[in-house]
């Protein structure tokens, strides 16, 4: 039994690594603000779940384990009104998105203000 | 929609219940960050937390959309619902990425929202936003400018599917 919770524990911890990294590769390769926003919410959903899930399963009695469930709860609370208050200053700011064609061309300019 | 509303909100002041859920909250959330059981401490909470509601109440924030109790039995099934979605959507944009630029397709785009309360459309929104690949840039009455990574998630979300769901768990 506890063999099979660490065994599970690393490749939650694992997975977690690996979305929480493709979010970082994401935010330096796509094209504009907006979809780097996308590439973030994968660090901010399942790439920071899993982490959790998997510390979750190191500690699975007490109240650390409680504790680490209301971070996973607040994060996912917390990271949606973040993004949407992005998004809205920026758009009300006047930046706008780069649309399909432009994209995938790749050579014009990002329009923007 | 309006009479729906103001029953809620009537409720709202005449049954303690959401107090009670509040400080029932408030003092759990004290004692799992705490975890201390001498009594001068454990009355120090109790004191702090009574403060809080007092100021909550002043504030006339204590209502069915800060303490959402009628939600709670169907809540669950829908977050089930919605976690799979966010998996399924993450592993969808975790694939673009390493594919690179020339497979996105970002779009800006307008859609309708079905609900009538104000709660029921914060979490329709909340939710496209928490999807990976959507993201609620504004919500102005029923409309909703969406910008979302892949132009197949708008066609996604025009279907419909969380929209009902939502839109099921106001009622």
């Amino acid at each position: 039994m506890n063999l099979f919770l660490e065994i599970s524990s690393g490749i939650c911890l694992l997975v977690g690594c690996f979305l929480c990294f493709s979010g970082g590769i994401g935010i330096l390769r796509f094209p504009d603000f907006y979809t780097r926003m996308h590439a973030v919410s994968i660090t901010d959903t399942l790439g920071a779940g899993l982490v959790l899930l998997g510390l979750m399963l190191q500690s699975p009695d007490g109240l650390v384990l409680i504790k680490l469930i209301l971070i996973l709860l607040f994060t996912l609370f917390i990271n949606p009104s973040a993004s949407h208050a992005l998004a809205k200053a920026a758009l009300h700011n006047g930046l706008l998105p780069r649309e399909d064609k432009g994209a995938n061309k790749g050579g014009d300019k990002p329009s923007k203000l | 929609m309006n009479d729906d509303k103001s029953t809620l909100e009537e409720r709202a002041k005449y049954l303690p219940s959401h107090t009670i859920s509040l400080s029932v909250t408030l003092s759990l959330f004290w004692w799992i960050n705490s975890n201390y059981g001498n009594l001068l401490l454990l009355s120090l909470g109790a004191s702090s937390i009574l403060l809080v509601i007092y100021i909550a109440y002043r504030m006339n924030v204590i209502d069915h959309e800060s303490q959402p109790i009628h939600l709670s039995i169907k809540i669950p099934g829908y977050l089930l619902w919605l976690t799979k979605e966010i998996v399924l959507a993450n592993i969808s944009v975790v694939k673009h990425i390493w594919l690179g630029n020339s497979s996105i397709s970002p779009t800006l785009e307008t859609i309708d929202a079905s609900q009538h309360t104000d709660l029921g459309k914060v979490i329709y929104a909340n939710s496209i936003t928490l999807t990976p690949g959507t993201v609620t840039v504004d919500l102005v009455d029923d409309r909703m400018t969406i910008h979302a990574l892949i132009k197949e998630n708008i066609d996604t979300l025009r279907v419909g599917e969380m929209d009902r769901r939502v839109t099921e768990l106001e009622k």
